[in-house]
């Protein structure tokens, strides 16, 4: 697990939470901020991400949680993140230090697509 | 899946493990699943271990082994809470039978997390069926962490590439193909270039008679492609077996009985030792399922055989469980 390395202002963190999660992409929860760090959720159920898009700005946390039954994993096409299996409700989370677009998906059920936006 | 509260409370739990008596008996209606094969004359024909008029019992032929898949050892959720019980039942069932099959395949997802332990349990359950010969492919639960290499340590001392391998039993060529390793993003099952190359070495110099059958832990043909249920290149695989008279492949994964004749080419899903999944496109996603007993009882009480004859006297027979 990777942790958060830069440490933001309650206010700040407000206002990116309002930037960087627009009205259109349905975040799963625009998660409180840890220790300062602003986070993101991604949920995977009915082996599915939602949101299946994901618009964060750089800096941020962003945590799959896996709601199913079966172990689903979290890759990134360029290797950017990697999980390990995740079971029943086990976390996964990336900090989004660099922008760009990356494209991730199950390497067990490759069906499952999702794709992370870092602004 | 959600909880039938009132239907499946849990009445007395002894154990505190979440399972009462009738919980456990339900979950082994559909317990000790498993395909018994016997070849006749060059024809392989599949009978369920659990079918209630045992026609089982009188097959026999030059040679008889027996499928089963998805034990899934590990797995806890409700709707299997108890793997082990229900691994113990199919390998009970291969104990009962009156021909001792020669051997067993095992078509993958053995382990649900590829931990050392549930292999470790699998094995040791295995060690009590009388068939001392297990043959295994992976199923994606297998490989998760190394792309495979434990699991090659414990079952492909043999095998090529990623664990594909080749043997003879009685006139009849078995091939076993891993198509669950080197997944690409929004593809199915693949079996690759290298493992292709090496199929069409390994057949090549087979006379078209003998009986060739294919295991792998995916389906080789399209069962319902939304939900990943079959393999990307199976075409070209199957290109290398379309001149085999008789050409019987066997897979996993989908958690069900299916099957599906296509030219001299008989295909057959086998069910779960652990949990049943839903049929293609009945529920919003696959993965287990959690049955009320009637509907469980409605589900899997109607035997349905079916019967195929083909011009190559291929035949396979097969009914779902009771």
């Amino acid at each position: 697990m990777k942790t958060g390395n830069s440490i933001l202002s309650f206010a700040a963190a407000m206002v990116l939470a309002l930037v960087a999660l627009p009205v259109a992409e349905r975040a799963a929860a625009a998660g409180p901020s840890t220790a300062g760090v602003k986070t993101a959720e991604v949920k995977i159920d009915n082996f599915s991400f939602t949101p299946v898009t994901l618009t964060v700005k750089a800096g941020m946390q962003i945590t799959w949680t896996n709601a199913d039954d079966i172990p689903h994993t979290v890759v990134s096409e360029d290797q950017a993140f990697k999980s390990k299996a995740l079971d029943t409700d086990d976390r996964f989370t990336f900090t989004a230090s660099k922008p760009g677009t990356y494209s991730y998906f199950c390497s067990i059920h490759p069906r499952m697509t999702g794709k992370l936006v870092v602004e | 899946m959600p909880l039938q509260k009132n239907r499946d409370a849990i009445l007395f739990d002894h154990n505190h493990d979440g399972i009462d008596r009738r919980g456990f008996l339900k979950c082994m209606a559909w317990a000790g699943t498993g395909a018994l094969c016997v070849l006749q004359g060059g024809v392989l024909k599949s009978y369920s271990l659990s079918n209630p008029f045992g026609q089982h019992k009188a097959a026999q032929g030059e040679l008889s082994f027996v499928q089963i898949s998805d034990s899934h050892m590990g797995f806890n959720k409700p709707a299997n809470p108890d793997v082990v019980a229900t691994l113990r039942a199919a390998v009970d069932k291969i104990n009962a039978l009156p021909v001792p099959p020669e051997f067993i395949l095992h078509t993958g997802d053995i382990s649900h997390l590829s931990k050392p332990e549930e292999f470790d349990t699998v094995d040791q359950i295995l060690r009590s069926a009388r068939p001392k010969d297990v043959f295994f492919v992976p199923g994606e639960h297998d490989v998760l962490e190394d792309d495979g290499k434990q699991y090659r340590e414990r079952y492909g001392k043999n095998t090529k590439g990623t664990g594909w391998y080749s043997f003879d039993q009685k006139g009849a060529h078995f091939i076993g193909l891993v198509n669950v390793v080197n997944l690409k993003a929004g593809g199915l099952g693949s079996l690759g270039a290298e493992q292709l190359e090496w199929l069409e070495e390994d057949t090549k110099h087979l006379s078209k008679s003998t009986p060739v059958v294919v295991f792998a832990h995916m389906p080789l043909w399209n069962v319902y492609p939304d939900w990943g249920w079959g393999t990307e290149d199976s075409a070209q695989t199957l290109s290398y077996l379309k001149r085999f008279g008789s050409v019987t492949v066997l897979n996993g994964h989908i958690h069900q009985i299916m099957q599906k004749v296509e030219g001299n080419v008989t295909f057959h899903t086998a069910a779960s030792t652990a949990f049943p999944q839903p049929h293609p496109g009945a529920a919003p996603s696959p993965g287990p399922m959690k049955l009320p007993s009637e509907q469980l009882r409605g589900l899997l009480g109607v035997t349905d055989v079916n019967y195929v004859r083909g011009q190559h006297a291929l035949a396979l027979i097969d009914s779902t469980l009771e």
